[in-house]
């Protein structure tokens, strides 16, 4: 569904991503790991095309989508939860789902089925997005991205500033949203152990390179790996 | 007595005014996060080809109809062109740039219809209303003037709290980048925030044509009360904007009617200073949120 | 430290380079004096006393960050100081210019802790409402400020071991640049001290310079006052070479030509601040050329100079945003990247490094 091939993203003279490759198949999670500054967030950004690659190529669903703008990109179906939520504070939370429908208008997923998946958020509609709790805001920023029917989602760091309990939960939500909705899941974390236990795949990344690129049980059960990148 | 509801009415009628330049320079803000210094000068060509319209011959309504779209084109083509650039710059650029054109079309403005200033036709009767034995100093046009912008800004309320181009436009204005995330064409939404804020300053232009005459350089007071008004009542305020330009009419009617209108720029920059220092976000501010 | 190696002590003190500046400069001044018409004369005066104002504001818009629309009326400060203390009171010229600089100073000094509070348009808005409601005060005051026709100065005379040949067009422009001799050697000095350096930190992150214990609130008030100063000199000069000092002098034009000037000159740079007061100088009498030559009517030919402002201002932001000294920067470091190795040792010894 989604594919990465031979990405190179440079900031100036430095690579922050340097000649990565990774799929991501319908129906799956694969979790993309790796310390501060290891090229991660930049990916993600390349690949919704807030950045411009160097080199590579990025194809969704069969299409080469590299040079495309962000605005066609996602309405082709792909839909990016960027780093710290994006959610827009000013704006009331029913106003935010809406604006993830917004350029689907007919094929938009009804507020309902959102509010369906995430009942807090029905209890604060009429409320500013930025009266909302770290969790409710990603509850809000993922529904949101689903309001359009994505075939593909780019999650960045959604576990960031939550509890443990709360991570367990949106982990849990997301690979049922996979395997219900049958999304392609690119997830970038720096909480691996949460993000193995609920992803079929495990790709890491350090100062831009893929350094490993296996099924998650595997990559977990690798203690030398573990230890060199992962920090656990 | 009669003075003070005299200035009063007048104070209502420039204050609505300077709301409807506050208004765009609050859009402007809103949209783009910049203040355009050139509105002023912008209002003035599009009033004065409005005059160069309705001394061709067409009827006062077709003027004003054609100071709107001139105002909307031009808004549009000022962003694209010349904003787009700068829109992710330091701010100290957008400034410059909004000064350059201030020069440019004021100097432009010059060379086309000269810098002695003209009389511009008002839509109503200039003859104050007559109550009991006294005239007061507020006139049929005057009320013209009031709905005019009440109406303005009653349909940009609507227009960003009811409609989904509000909301876009709201998106693209408060989170650039995640709006362009979240499909919204942020760039075209840039372009409408101006081609609006232009329409708005050309009503004002209008409007304040007849008492101010039209002139390269009539509508700089203009502008300099609409920046007050507007810092007044909050850049990121559009009732705020109105609000504040009520406030500021009044207190300059005031002030012009007891001390002298000399005295008028003076005080509108005391206003600002004042309101800069104690409230920089402006009286309908919330609290700003701490920097460290 | 490779830096001062082939200058000496010289090129170690700051002080003692900025004197060797003014000295070649002031020389090369006073033998262009020499040589040139009384017309040209005029001219010089002229750009000295923009380059007094130009200096000031640019340091204050490229180290200090911040932008002033209300120098012109600054200008006119300094300008009815003069007048009034020369006119009136019948000071000595030197005193009254002192004085210009010094008046102007102190009315910088609530502008400028106004100004540290204020941030980029809010800052220009209120200058610019400062550079049209300033001059408003002439009309309010006329019995000491002379109304619309402004207060008139006598010319100031050279004093006679001069010789009687001596021009008055010359001596107005030993004067002027003087002045600005002054300026540049107070300038310069900040430029290169610990002052210049907590402006830039200022400029470029006030939260973190505030957390390293820059008080950058008085830093920036301090910037702002010096400029007022120069500004007041300036508008000083600009009496003495017009021997008038009236509102209509000091429009709120001139403070956006000031701004062009600085500009296209290059922000920060005290040499850019040399360029955009050749600007200022010739391009009226360019302009006025032109528009004789193409036998262009009063009304195109009175708002020509404007409308190149305009289009400068417009222009260098969009395409060239760091001014004609920034081109040359550019272009020098262009230069010394495509010099051999052992060339280019030679060269950075000798070059100032990080001076725009």
């Amino acid at each position: 569904m989604l594919a990465v091939d031979g990405l190179v993203t440079e900031y100036g003279p430095v690579r922050a991503v340097d000649g990565v490759s990774i799929e991501v198949p319908e129906g799956s999670v694969t979790a993309v790991l790796g310390a501060n500054g290891a090229g991660k967030t930049s990916l993600l950004r390349t690949i919704s095309g807030l950045i411009r690659p160097t080199a590579g190529t990025v194809t969704f669903a069969g299409e080469d989508i590299t040079s495309l703008p962000v605005e066609e990109i996602v309405r082709r179906g792909l839909a990016h939860v960027p780093e710290g939520r994006g959610v827009i504070g000013e704006l009331t939370v029913a106003e935010n789902l809406r604006l993830g429908g917004l350029w689907r208008r007919a094929g938009a997923a009804p507020v309902e089925e959102i509010y369906e998946l995430f009942p807090r958020l029905e209890e604060r509609r009429g409320q500013p997005a930025s009266r909302l709790s770290g969790g409710e805001r990603q509850m809000l920023s993922i529904g949101r991205a689903l309001m359009a029917r994505p075939r593909a989602l780019l999650l960045d760091e959604p576990s960031l500033g939550l509890a443990p309990r709360l991570v367990a939960q949106i982990m849990g939500m997301v690979r049922r949203l996979a395997d219900s909705f049958g999304l392609a899941v690119l997830l970038v974390e720096q909480n691996a152990r949460s993000a193995l236990s609920i992803a079929d795949r495990g790709v890491v990344l350090s100062l831009g390179r893929v350094v490993a690129d296996q099924e998650s049980s595997a990559l977990a059960a690798d203690e030398r790996l573990r230890h060199a990148y992962l920090g656990f | 007595m009669t003075k003070f509801i005299d200035l009063t009415l007048s104070g209502i009628s420039d204050g609505a005014v300077y709301a409807a330049v506050a208004l765009a320079l609050v859009l402007i803000w809103r949209a783009t996060r910049i203040v355009n210094f050139a509105q002023g000068a912008m209002l003035m060509i599009t009033t004065f080809i409005a005059s160069a319209v309705i001394n061709a011959g067409a009827s006062y309504v077709v003027g004003f109809i054609v100071a709107l779209a001139t105002g909307l084109i031009f808004g549009a083509v000022v962003e694209r062109v010349l904003i787009r650039p700068v829109e992710d710059k330091p701010p100290l650029n957008a400034v410059i740039v909004t000064l350059g054109l201030y020069t440019l079309l004021v100097a432009v403005a010059g060379m086309i219809w000269g810098n002695q200033p003209r009389a511009f036709p008002a839509a109503f009767s200039l003859q104050g209303y007559k109550v009991g034995g006294t005239t007061l100093l507020f006139a049929p046009n005057d009320t013209f003037i009031v709905v005019v912008v009440v109406v303005v800004a009653i349909l940009l309320a609507l227009l960003f709290r009811r409609t989904t181009l509000g909301l876009q436009m709201r998106a693209a204005a408060f989170a650039p980048e995640v709006a362009r995330l979240l499909g919204a064409r942020v760039g075209r939404m840039f372009t409408l925030g101006w081609a609006l804020a232009a329409v708005a300053g050309s009503i004002a232009g209008v409007l304040v044509a007849p008492s101010v005459f039209l002139g390269p350089n009539n509508f700089d007071p203009i502008l300099i009360s609409g920046f007050v008004a507007a810092v007044l009542g909050g850049l990121d305020s559009p009732p705020g904007a109105v609000i504040g330009g009520i406030v500021l009419g009044l207190a300059l009617s005031y002030v012009s009617g007891y001390e002298g209108s000399a005295l008028a720029p003076l005080a509108a920059l005391v206003i600002l200073v004042i309101v800069l220092m104690v409230r920089p976000g402006g009286l309908f501010s919330v609290a700003r949120e701490r920097r460290v | 430290m490779r830096r001062g190696r082939s200058l000496g002590r010289v090129g170690e003190s700051t002080l003692l380079r900025s004197l060797l500046v003014i000295v070649v400069v002031g020389l090369l001044a006073l033998g262009l004096s020499e040589v040139i018409t009384p017309y040209r004369n005029t001219q010089l005066a002229t750009g000295a006393y923009f380059f007094a104002v130009l200096a000031g504001l640019t340091i204050l818009a490229g180290l200090g960050g911040k932008i002033s629309l209300g120098h012109g009326a600054l200008m006119a400060v300094g300008a009815y100081t003069v007048a009034l203390l020369v006119g009136n009171e019948h000071w000595p010229l030197a005193g009254a210019l002192a004085a210009a600089a010094l008046v102007s100073l102190v009315i910088g000094i609530p502008i400028g802790a106004a100004a540290s509070r204020l941030h980029g348009p809010y800052l220009a808005g209120a200058t610019l409402a400062l550079a049209v409601g300033l001059p408003a005060l002439a009309d309010k005051f006329p019995a000491t400020f002379g109304g619309e026709n402004g207060l008139v100065l006598n010319p100031p005379t050279p004093p006679s071991w001069l010789g009687s040949n001596f021009s008055l067009e010359r001596w107005e422009a030993w004067i002027c640049c003087a002045g600005a001799l002054v300026v540049l050697f107070v300038l310069y000095n900040l430029v290169h001290s610990g002052i210049g350096r907590s402006l830039r930190a200022v400029r470029d992150d006030s939260i973190a310079a505030s957390l390293c214990g820059l008080r950058v609130g008085r830093t920036q008030t301090f910037a702002f006052m010096i400029s007022a100063g120069c500004a007041g000199l300036g508008g000083g000069l600009l009496t003495v070479v017009n021997q008038l000092a009236q509102p209509g002098a000091f429009p709120l034009q001139l403070s956006l030509s000031l701004l062009t000037g600085v500009v296209l000159g290059g922000l920060g740079s005290l040499t850019g601040a040399a360029w955009g007061a050749a600007l200022l100088v010739f391009l009226p009498s360019w302009t006025n050329d032109l528009a004789h030559s193409f036998s262009l009517s009063t009304q195109v030919s009175f708002n020509l100079p404007l409308a190149i402002y305009g289009v400068i201002l417009i222009g260098a932001m969009l395409l060239w945003p760091t001014g004609i000294q920034g081109g040359i920067a550019s272009l020098a470091a262009l230069v010394r990247r495509r010099l051999p190795a052992s060339a280019r040792l030679r060269v950075d010894s000798g070059a100032r490094p990080g001076h725009r």
